[in-house]
């Protein structure tokens, strides 16, 4: 069992429950132990740090600062499911681990409680977990149910991807090329597609609503036009724009889209044997219908028209 | 290291485009031959000369001041004369270096697009001069604070070769969109003690509906610039400008969304996103916030039949912030001035600590070198 710290974030637990849903029940199967971080509160997504810098600093190094007393007790590291709390503790760390000065003056403002930010935390998003910690040939060799003739278009998320140092993308490190791996391990087909690194356009919903939707609508058509049966992403937050807004984006694209798009560890589940069920796909806005087969909960492509 | 390696081979794949031809765009392969440590620009050149002299390319410095050369390598925005052979055929997908015009900009001809219909459009949109107080010039010239001034230096290392541009993702589906080169264009005079217009310049990007609030922070900008800039970083300082120094409330949500954003947290610890939509346009009994609710109800109304929300978690959001998070909020808040590290001007521990230069007056790694502008 490998245990580790861990931050669900707020979404996958408020609009999209079977994002942490889902992660609870693959866990087990990847032999990882979650320590729910349960006091931690939201990392800002980016808006508190445009708001006041160091409040979003303070408020993710007190995040790191409690994953960090788990870790003291056996935790390997932290782990995320969110592309954009990734990021957005990425950024913080970056300058917490930066300067010793500025790191204890945010340490002072936590010190009532208790708590010490010591720099150099490792945190990571579930993808990295499963190509960089677990590994792709474990994955595979647990995989009960490959995703056969399943067509996949990777969704990234911006905040997983760029910008690419903060990240660690490197030689070593090809971050930005993980999901078509595991898409690959699973047992899946990869779709190359225009939209895959780009943004999803969940930021300015309220700011920008018809730019926002129509980002959305771009990439899930461009995805829709490479023949791609379903999207897979990391980030819930591009779950809430790509899923739960999608009729409000073709609408906005002036086209009919229905492309489900599924969570990371759902998509995980289902290659290790998961029922769609227990892995809260019923609950999606678009209808996975084209990933599954809902009588034999079979996952297979529609055109392929498998139920092998 | 790359500079010892022989001349090699390496394959170039152009994409050619002449408007005025009325045919449309095709793929040119050229190989070249230059040491790995070349650049691309060279490469470019010497396929111009070796083989066809009609590819069309910009370029002048080939330093990476000018800004002229601006385009796309393996997909990737930046400077040709700015990388290197060797790397970008590491990049490449097949073994072969694939180079296009920016995006976002109209194509001239082949590797040149118009920078005057799009880039220069809006970095005059976003008046890039000083407005200093005309009434009252000083007798010679204006002293500031070196602070301030090391505050503007990355927005300052401009050298406008649009790279921003060309990938930006909200100017992509909205052209309008001011964009990250004048935005952060903007951030060096907002940012600048000398200009006495820093509030009209704020009011007037807050309310453009393409303006301020139009970036989707998608980081895009930040790995495009060949100078380290860091467009969006600009940009969001200028929101803290606008929303927290001088409350500006504007007509795009941009001042509600990152308050309510703020007070969220601040209550529930975790994000409670009913909430979080209908303050973001003024409240739940706003009239935008009823517009918007009522646009969405089809959807609602589906996400609470699947169960994707519940009706409680949706209205009622049982999680409560912690004490000490509140703590936190407040004592930050309270603060007289917002602490605003940056190590792009103060540099990081590892920039500074190993091999101090010992007559070193400044700290950073870019600072002085512009702070007397």
């Amino acid at each position: 069992m490998r245990k580790v710290a861990y931050w669900p974030g707020c979404v996958s637990r408020g609009f999209t429950p079977e994002l942490h849903g889902s992660m609870a029940k693959v866990a087990p199967l990847l032999d990882l132990e979650l320590i729910e971080l349960d006091r931690a509160c939201c990392t800002g997504a980016g808006v508190i740090a445009e708001h006041n810098q160091e409040l979003a600093d303070t408020l993710n190094a007190r995040t790191f600062a409690l994953a960090q007393q788990e870790i003291s007790k056996g935790a390997q590291l932290m782990m995320n499911i969110c592309s954009t709390c990734q990021g957005a503790q990425s950024e913080c760390q970056e300058r917490l681990d930066a300067s010793a000065e500025y790191r204890a003056q945010v340490n002072e403002t936590l010190a009532p409680e208790g708590l010490e930010y010591t720099a150099g935390i490792t945190n990571k998003n579930f993808l990295w977990m499963l190509v960089e910690e677990i590994g792709l040939d474990v994955l595979e060799a647990k995989v009960t149910r490959p995703l056969t003739d399943l067509k996949v278009g990777p969704f990234y998320g911006c905040y997983i991807v760029r910008p690419v140092s903060r990240l660690g993308i490197d030689d070593e490190h090809p971050r930005d090329t993980y999901l078509p791996q595991v898409i690959q391990a699973l047992g899946g087909t990869v779709i190359d597609y225009a939209g895959s690194h780009k943004c999803c356009g969940f930021p300015i919903i309220t700011m920008s609503t018809e730019t926002s939707l129509k980002q959305a609508g771009r990439h899930l058509g461009d995805a829709k036009d490479a023949n791609a049966d379903c999207l897979v992403t990391p980030c819930p937050l591009c779950h809430l724009n790509l899923d739960l807004q999608q009729p409000l984006a073709a609408k906005a694209v002036g086209r009919t889209l229905d492309m489900p798009v599924l969570h990371l560890p759902q998509l995980v589940g289902l290659a290790l044997g998961l029922s769609p069920k227990e892995l809260g796909l019923q609950r999606h806005v678009v209808k996975p219908t084209a990933v599954i087969d809902w009588t034999t909960s079979v996952v297979g492509g529609v055109e392929a028209g498998s139920a092998a | 290291m790359e500079t010892r390696k022989p001349p090699q081979d390496f394959t170039l794949r152009v994409r050619r485009y002449d408007p005025e031809s009325g045919q449309a765009p095709y793929w040119d392969e050229h190989t070249i031959q230059l040491e790995p440590h070349r650049s691309v620009l060279e490469g470019l050149l010497q396929a111009k000369g070796r083989f066809d002299g009609s590819i069309g390319v910009r370029c002048s410095c080939k330093a990476a001041i000018c800004g002229s050369c601006g385009v796309r390598v393996n997909g990737q925005p930046g400077l040709a004369c700015h990388t290197h052979l060797g790397a970008a055929l590491k990049s490449a997908k097949d073994g072969v270096i694939e180079i296009e015009p920016m995006g976002n900009m109209p194509v001239i001809k082949d590797l040149i697009v118009d920078m005057d219909a799009v880039h220069w459009k809006k970095i005059a949109r976003v008046t890039p001069w000083l407005l200093a107080d005309e009434d009252n010039v000083p007798e010679r010239e204006h002293i500031v604070p070196k602070e301030a001034m090391v505050d503007v230096t990355q927005s300052m290392a401009c050298i406008q070769c649009g790279a921003c541009v060309s990938d930006c993702l909200s100017m992509e589906l909205d052209p309008l969109f001011i964009g990250p080169a004048a935005l952060a264009k903007a951030y060096r005079f907002v940012g600048d003690p000398r200009d006495v217009q820093q509030v009209q310049r704020l009011e007037d990007l807050a309310q453009d509906p393409h303006g301020l609030y139009a970036c989707t922070h998608c980081f895009k900008c930040i790995d495009a610039c060949p100078k380290g800039v860091a467009p969006m970083s600009q940009i969001m300082r200028l929101r803290r400008r606008a929303g927290s120094d001088h409350h500006i409330k504007d007509a795009n949500n941009g001042f509600n969304h990152e308050h309510a954003f703020v007070k969220n947290i601040r209550r529930n610890g975790l994000l409670h996103e009913n909430d979080l939509l209908t303050d973001s346009f003024g409240g739940k009994l706003s009239p935008a916030a009823g517009a918007f609710m009522a646009r969405s109800l089809p959807v609602i109304t589906r996400a609470l039949l699947r169960g994707k929300a519940t009706l409680k978690v949706a209205l009622s959001h049982p999680h409560k912030a912690p004490a000490d998070v509140k703590r936190i909020f407040d004592t930050i808040e309270a603060r007289p001035e917002r602490v605003e590290f940056n190590p792009y001007i103060t540099g990081t521990d590892e920039d500074n600590a190993p091999n101090p230069p010992a007559e070193a007056p400044q700290t950073g790694p870019h600072a002085g070198q512009e702070a007397t502008a």
